[in-house]
């Protein structure tokens, strides 16, 4: 199956653009969490571990044909949604919330791996061909079925910030493959109509964080409170930064989770607007990257796929981004090759996996 | 085919013209605002950043009062001065840890236990020293302030119970919301130190005591010192529940008890109001809000008598000669006997290979239902018990709320034993024997009631067979005192047993208090007729032994526990009363003069001379 060809055709830009950020994540983690006193490892090396076999996975998955995957794409949506009814049942509660899931010495989200399983099944799906039209809107049945079923899982837990990404990753698909207008219209129509039924459905303190996005006074010593002091820190890096490991905001423990959600606002506040435009540069490199890589695939398989994967790292970044600085509600959506989270660093290297294997194949059959 | 294929993707290339703009859009977007926040604003943010540090100072509301029927306060908050230490700011000055440790009276090491002892602290974040510390040493604290960097004093509300250990059970006790508590919640209002409900109306009530916290956000210099207050969310106070009882009753049924052991409660029949609660030993609830040591913990658990239980719903004793009025109604509803049934009583009953003796040698002679219930003879008692067997006798407990729950709302209730064929049968898997019903019949044997049930009991007898539910709570109050609730008297069912029944009993248990040979006249009452039962719960075998001779000169832990159950006046019931006294020997002797204070107590009746309970015959005084 391994072709010598495949090693000439490697897509060694993407690897080293995933490196470059990844690495930039690492100095960044080891300097948010220096000043905290830990007992055991410290996070920056067990991110260091989680990258290491996130690579490890990222080859294997580079490797092996990707066409292969089709046949599997269904089983391996089945067994992250059947994790997830597993970890609703057995996981570990924190903070209310049911998310993790315990496998020996690791502590795993299957949340995360959902979004890969989601994207794979998809590109299955929208495979075939639908003719000149598009879509219609009774074709589009089974898709709908395949996002609800995890994005209702996952709301269970309760984790917004993943069914919003699920949300995203599906309606991007949507709009890249052709759907008619007619049923793009009733879409939206329907869309906005249940808008107030799944504001019903959400929990009080996600309603608190959309209602304290728009108007941060109303709760001051909560989320309000975390978006101004997230607003300073990034604010406070100025032009050039206050150097690497002098950021002081993000180290008093003024920010709630700095290590995860809020990892950019300390990048912003050590490396200023200089810094963030190297690692914006980058990322949006990466995603025209794997833009590229989607519309080069040999097949519609591998575009879908590959666009799926763009669009997961798309929505994250931007949501992320905009969160930190304000101009997003705070939903708890982490940014990718960043944030702190070794669940959500491997789903992310499988996906970079995908982009590779479809790139290396490109002038392949 | 490779032909069809590329034009298949032609829709791609097409997409990704418009999509290469939207990322681009989106990136610029973002760009461009941190150009905004760290170009334009940036020296501003950097200022803030530097000089003024937010921080946030939590502001703990008010927990509710709780109060008596008549507005008397029984627990309420007080401030307490907690004093935080922020370790950074003292790192260089290990003189100053000396001084604190001086001052708050807490050697060095053990502040050094304390800074290392919290895991994952941001910088800056104070640690509690010590919380609570009183005047003089808040003094000595204040005017050494300016050589004492690093060191906070809150002051934070503090529950306080106005009347030390008085219904200590009823009113419960809040302690730190422990970690396994903080996994279960769903919502985030309580965090790691916050005051929880652990125990009775504290617990129950949780909801509406608890009120929501506020804080504030406040500037704070590069060493941590406030500068000024910003945005504050204020506290709002917990809603007092105004309870049942009756403070001057609790107080009187309290003291009645001395230092004896056991539980009273007080009820209105007719609404099913709680008048006063009694568990003894009691504890000070306080302690819990304060914390309490390993050794207060130890010494709580370790007591013999049980002081954290609730006795009065969470004990489960054998009813005694209580459950006789169980056994009678059984034998006039089934028509086993009339009252006019006539059992001669010879002291003892042979039955099997056993010899079933009353409480009185010389046994009672020839007597019918209502002298039999009167001088509780339980020979009698033994031959109705066989005439209608075990199942009747489960089926008039049942009626009368006896083996299951009150539903009174309060934590830990229990639901006592009634035992049956099919009972045993699903117990032990053995069939009954005739032998155990005789047992039964005069409230031994495996039955189990709690106190609160034999008070059911009693006012379904004095209430025509209604029994109300139980409730300890009068009204919810906001704090300006408006109603937010209120809850009325709820019937919870009816016994099904005749008005003529319950006339004979009634008129038996007014003869167990009022007539000389009664076992209950020491609690009679001058000025309006009582109508009760006494009763034995039995501790051990051994006990029949002893009584021939005197219960006092028993081991305590060996003396049966001491059964009264009552309620007053006679033509219109307005109080009824369960007496249980822990190892206080014969009802009659232990029980009856504790219900007689509150009896009086609550119907503002003059309290007779104590010495006039002392002189009853010593036969009446027994079972």
């Amino acid at each position: 199956m391994i072709d010598r060809r495949l090693f000439i055709h490697f897509d060694w830009g993407l690897l080293g653009i995933v490196l470059l950020i990844a690495s930039i994540g690492i100095l960044n983690l080891y300097s948010v969490t220096s000043n905290e006193e830990t007992a055991g490892t410290p996070l920056y090396l067990k991110q260091v571990l989680w990258l290491a076999i996130g690579l490890g996975a990222m080859l294997v998955i580079a490797f092996v044909e990707y066409r292969f995957y089709t046949d599997f794409a269904y089983i391996v949506y089945a067994t992250a949604v059947i994790l997830l009814i597993i970890v609703l049942v057995y996981g570990i509660i924190t903070f209310g919330a049911q998310r993790w899931m315990k496998v020996g010495p690791l502590i795993f989200q299957p949340s995360e791996f959902v979004k890969i399983s989601l994207i794979l099944a998809l590109a299955k799906f929208f495979q075939r061909y639908p003719g000149r039209e598009g879509y219609s809107l009774k074709q589009l049945a089974f898709p709908f079925f395949l996002l609800f079923l995890p994005m209702i899982l996952v709301l269970k837990q309760p984790h917004l910030g993943t069914a919003i990404v699920l949300l995203l990753i599906f309606l991007s698909i949507l709009i890249f493959v052709k759907v008619r207008w007619s049923a793009l219209i009733t879409l939206g129509v329907i869309g906005l109509s249940i808008l107030p039924l799944v504001w019903r459905f959400l929990k009080d303190y996600q309603r608190q964080r959309i209602i304290t996005f728009f108007n941060p006074d109303l709760d001051p010593l909560g989320a309000g409170y975390h978006l101004i002091q997230s607003k300073i820190a990034v604010g406070s890096g100025g032009l050039f930064g206050k150097g690497f490991m002098k950021g002081t905001q993000c180290k008093l423990g003024f920010l709630p989770e700095q290590h995860t959600d809020f990892i950019f606002s300390a990048l912003g506040e050590e490396w200023g607007l200089v810094g963030c435009f190297i690692v914006l540069g980058l990322y949006f490199l990466l995603i025209l990257w794997g833009l590229r890589i989607a519309i080069g695939s040999k097949d519609r398989f591998g575009a879908i796929l590959c666009f799926g994967v763009v669009a997961m790292l798309f929505w994250h970044t931007l949501i992320n981004i905009g969160m930190v600085l304000g101009l997003m509600p705070v939903v708890g959506i982490p940014i990718p090759l960043l944030s702190y989270g070794g669940s959500f660093l491997l789903s992310t290297l499988i996906g970079i996996g995908l982009l590779l294997n479809v790139s290396m194949r490109r002038y392949l059959f | 085919m490779m032909e069809l294929n590329t034009q298949r993707m032609e829709d791609f290339k097409e997409r990704f013209r418009y999509l290469k703009f939207f990322v681009a859009g989106a990136f610029l977007l973002i760009f461009v605002y941190l150009w905004y926040l760290q170009v334009i604003r940036g020296s501003d943010l950097r200022q803030l950043s530097e000089n003024n540090r937010i921080r946030i100072r939590e502001m703990v509301a008010d927990r509710g009062m709780l109060l008596d029927r008549k507005g008397q306060i029984l627990a309420h908050n007080r401030p307490s001065f907690d004093v935080f230490l922020v370790p950074e700011d003292i790192r260089t000055n290990p003189e100053a840890l000396e001084k604190i440790g001086e001052i708050l009276n807490l050697p060095g090491e053990e502040i050094g236990e304390k800074v290392k002892g919290v895991k994952r602290r941001p910088a800056f974040r104070p640690i509690k020293l010590k919380s609570d510390i009183d005047w003089d040493r808040l003094a000595l604290l204040e005017s050494n302030r300016i050589h004492l960097p690093g060191i906070l004093v809150d002051v934070r509300p503090r529950r306080a119970y106005h009347h030390g250990a008085l219904a200590s059970h009823l009113l419960g006790y809040i302690g730190e919301v422990d970690e396994n508590e903080l996994k279960q919640m769903k919502d985030r209002i309580y965090r790691m130190g916050s005051m929880i409900g652990k125990y009775g109306v504290e617990y129950e009530w949780e909801n509406q005591l608890k009120g929501v916290d506020g804080g504030r956000q406040i500037e704070v210099d590069a060493l941590g010192r406030e500068i000024k207050p910003l945005r504050s969310v204020e506290p709002f106070p917990g809603n007092n529940v105004v309870l049942t009882i009756d403070f001057d009753l609790q107080k009187v049924a309290e003291e009645a008890y001395q230092d004896r052991n056991g539980a009273l409660i007080a009820m209105d029949p007719k609404t099913g109001r709680i008048l006063a609660m009694v568990s003894k030993p009691s504890f000070d609830p306080s302690i819990f809000a304060r914390g309490v040591s390993a050794e207060e913990w130890k010494a709580l658990m370790d007591h013999p008598f049980h002081p954290l239980q609730n006795k009065g719903i969470q004990g489960q004793y054998p009813p005694g000669s209580v459950f006789k009025i169980v056994t009678a109604i059984a034998g006039l509803e089934t028509g086993a006997i009339t009252p006019q049934t006539q059992i001669t009583c010879t002291g003892v009953f042979p039955y099997g290979n056993r010899d079933f003796r009353c409480w009185k040698e010389k046994g009672h002679g020839t007597l019918n239902l209502h002298q039999a219930l009167v001088e509780s003879c339980d020979v009698y008692f033994y031959q109705l018990g066989l005439k209608v067997g075990v199942d009747a006798i489960a089926h008039y407990a049942g009626e009368l709320g006896l083996g299951r729950k009150t539903g009174i709302g309060l934590p830990h209730e229990k639901a006592g034993i009634v035992p049956s064929t099919s009972w045993k049968k699903k117990r032990f898997g053995a069939s009954w024997y005739s032998g155990e019903t005789l047992s039964v019949a005069v409230g031994q044997g495996y039955l189990n009631t709690t106190p609160l049930q034999l008070l059911m009991l009693i006012s379904a007898v004095a209430n025509g067979g209604r029994l109300h539910l139980p409730r300890v709570v009068e009204r919810v109050e906001n704090i300006y005192g408006e109603k937010l609730r209120e809850y009325s008297s709820e019937e919870k069912g009816r016994a099904n047993i005749s008005e003529e029944t319950l006339r004979v009993i009634q008129e038996a248990l007014m003869g167990a208090v009022n007539e000389p040979r009664g076992t209950g006249y020491a609690s009679a009452l001058k000025q309006v007729k009582v109508a009760g039962k006494t009763g034995t719960a039995q501790v051990v075998r051994m006990a029949i032994d002893f009584k021939k001779g005197d219960m006092n000169r028993m081991p305590l832990k060996f003396r049966d526990h001491a059964w009264f159950a009552a309620y007053a006046p006679f033509e219109d019931p307005q109080i009824a009363v369960a007496v249980l006294v822990e190892h206080g020997g014969y009802g009659g002797a232990a029980a009856a003069p504790i219900a007689k204070k509150v009896i009086a107590k609550y119907l503002n009746l003059e309290v007779p001379a104590p010495a006039k309970t002392e002189e009853t015959s010593s036969d009446s005084v027994h079972d």
